[in-house]
């Protein structure tokens, strides 16, 4: 579904990713880990257009995503929740939820997928006139997943769903995640709670100094000798 | 007190003309972070606009607020396109500064254009029925001078029922409030960037119209709105578009009741002591918010 060769991406002159190769097929949980700055972030802001990449090639559904800004990604149906949601603090519950179906495609059947993401995530349509910024933050993450949905993504993109969250909270959140996933929807994942990631995940890659120094499914990952004593301790 | 509330009333109705002429520019800065310091120009031109309208063509001051507001449209996103646009990228502090330059330049290239075009001659849009006047308690309101309110408080309006209730305006604020979210929503962020532009400069051409009516317009006129505009600015609260209506009233009722009070060549001067004693005291504005 979502494939990456060889891309290489860089600020200014400082290359942050070195010929990041990757595939996540329809219907799967990836998972990106690594330790910060390994170039996680970097690899999703490059999917969905908020970087350049300089060389390489990044396809979906077999097209090239080429030089598309970051609205054109969305309206092919790649979808991210930034890090930290990045939700509209000064605006409601629903404008925030209505702004994720800002793509054309996606806005006429906004009522439909409006009920699904309320169905998802109760708490949001009880909250739904509540101003955004006055949310918790399990609450939050909440509605940048759903603000997410609301474009009706074919590929959903998590940057770190589960920072800041309390642990019962963090538990909770998988399981959405999974829900979303059984619903159809492809998932990318980038995660610092790395037991938690592999548990979910079909298949896992590890970023380290921008470079992916492994790969495999997850049960793979977690007998890497290096993932084990550097992340699980 | 006949003379007090005279002076008031009329300090009140410039007021509400400063509110407009700082909306446009306070949504600009709001949206690009753009410092638009020809915003008095843009005004300059939109009275031009309705001077000739006037004068060639027999149409109405009022009537040709739109027209005003089609050639401000057109000519903001014109240059947000050509000129702006090659900003927008740098990193916040560069682009203020570098902003400040091009924003300059522009206003020293319109004044000489309009200065060429048009001629150095003061001029005005004179019908008779402006100066018809209602009394109120022995307060005369012109025509004139009451429409800066109406016009004023009619677009402030417009535009916040614009940025509040349609898809384009709430994507707008989503942009003002991150811009990186706002693309990852399927939002062209240029297209944005453009629009509001186009908005703010078609504010400053039906102020500039107003200006035309009441006042007079001449070349040179701009810097001197652009001011009065960036004291709104700071009075309502950076980027705070209610704010600018109330921050105009206040900059007009202080400058009235100074010329009132003390003398008229103090006018100005209170405005710009005003403004440094708010910068002092309260650099988030008299309406604005901390977090803004």
């Amino acid at each position: 579904m979502l494939s990456l060769d060889k891309v290489n991406v860089f600020y200014k002159e400082l290359q942050a990713l070195w010929e990041i190769s990757l595939d996540v097929n329809e219907g799967e949980i990836v998972a990106l880990i690594g330790p910060n700055g390994a170039g996680k972030t970097t690899t999703l802001n490059t999917i969905s257009g908020l970087l350049r990449y300089t060389s390489g090639d990044i396809r979906f559904l077999g097209q090239p995503l080429g030089k598309r800004p970051p609205h054109k990604i969305v309206e092919l149906g790649i979808s991210q929740v930034p890090e930290s949601g990045k939700i509209f603090t000064g605006m409601s519950v629903l404008e925030n939820l209505e702004l994720g179906a800002f793509v054309p495609s996606a806005r006429k059947a906004r009522e439909q997928t409006l009920q699904r993401v309320y169905e998802i995530f109760p708490r949001l349509s009880e909250r739904y006139n509540q101003q955004a910024g006055t949310l918790s933050g399990g609450e939050r993450q909440m509605l940048a997943i759903g603000r997410a949905l609301m474009s009706m993504p074919k590929l959903l993109m998590l940057d770190e769903p589960s920072f800041g969250l309390a642990p019962i909270l963090v538990e909770q959140m998988f399981d959405m995640i999974k829900k979303i996933n059984q619903q159809g929807v492809t998932i990318l994942l980038v995660e610092q709670n790395i037991q938690a990631a592999l548990d979910l995940a079909h298949r896992a890659y590890l970023l380290e100094y921008g470079r992916i120094a492994g790969q495999g499914t997850a049960q793979d990952l977690l007998s890497f000798e290096s993932v084990r004593s550097s992340y699980l301790g | 007190m006949q003379a007090l509330g005279q002076n008031l009333a009329y300090g009140i109705l410039v007021g509400a003309l400063y509110g407009l002429v700082a909306l446009g520019l306070s949504l600009i800065f709001g949206v690009t972070k753009f410092l638009n310091v020809a915003h008095g120009e843009l005004l300059m031109l939109g009275g031009y606009v309705s001077f000739w309208a006037f004068s060639l063509l027999g149409i109405d001051p009022f009537l040709s607020i739109p027209i005003t507001i089609v050639v401000l449209l057109l000519l903001g996103a014109l240059l947000y396109v050509l000129v702006f646009s090659r900003t927008i990228k740098l990193p916040e502090e560069t682009k203020i500064k570098n902003t400040l330059l091009v924003a300059f330049g522009l206003s020293i290239i319109l004044q000489n254009l309009a200065l060429r075009f048009f001629t150095a001659d003061e001029r005005g849009i004179s019908a008779s029925y402006l100066r018809t006047a209602f009394t109120v308690l022995d307060v005369r309101l012109p025509i004139g001078r009451l429409a800066n309110l109406v016009v004023a408080v009619f677009f402030l309006i417009a535009l916040q029922i614009f940025l509040r209730k349609t898809y384009t305006g709430k994507a707008i604020r989503a942009t003002v409030q991150n811009w990186e979210a706002a693309s990852l929503m399927g939002i062209d962020i240029h297209k944005v960037y453009i629009l509001s532009f186009a908005i703010g400069a078609a504010l400053a051409g039906v102020a500039g119209t107003l200006v035309a009516v009441n006042y007079s317009i001449m070349p040179s006129m701009g810097l001197n709105w652009t001011l009065k505009a960036l004291i709104v600015m700071v009075l309502g609260g950076l980027g705070n578009i209610p704010g600018t209506l109330i921050g105009g009233l206040i900059l007009g009722v202080t400058e009235s009741a100074t010329s009132f009070f003390i003398n008229s060549n103090y006018r100005e001067i209170a405005g710009l002591v005003l403004f440094l004693l708010v910068l002092i005291f309260r650099p988030q504005g008299l309406m604005g918010t901390k977090e803004a």
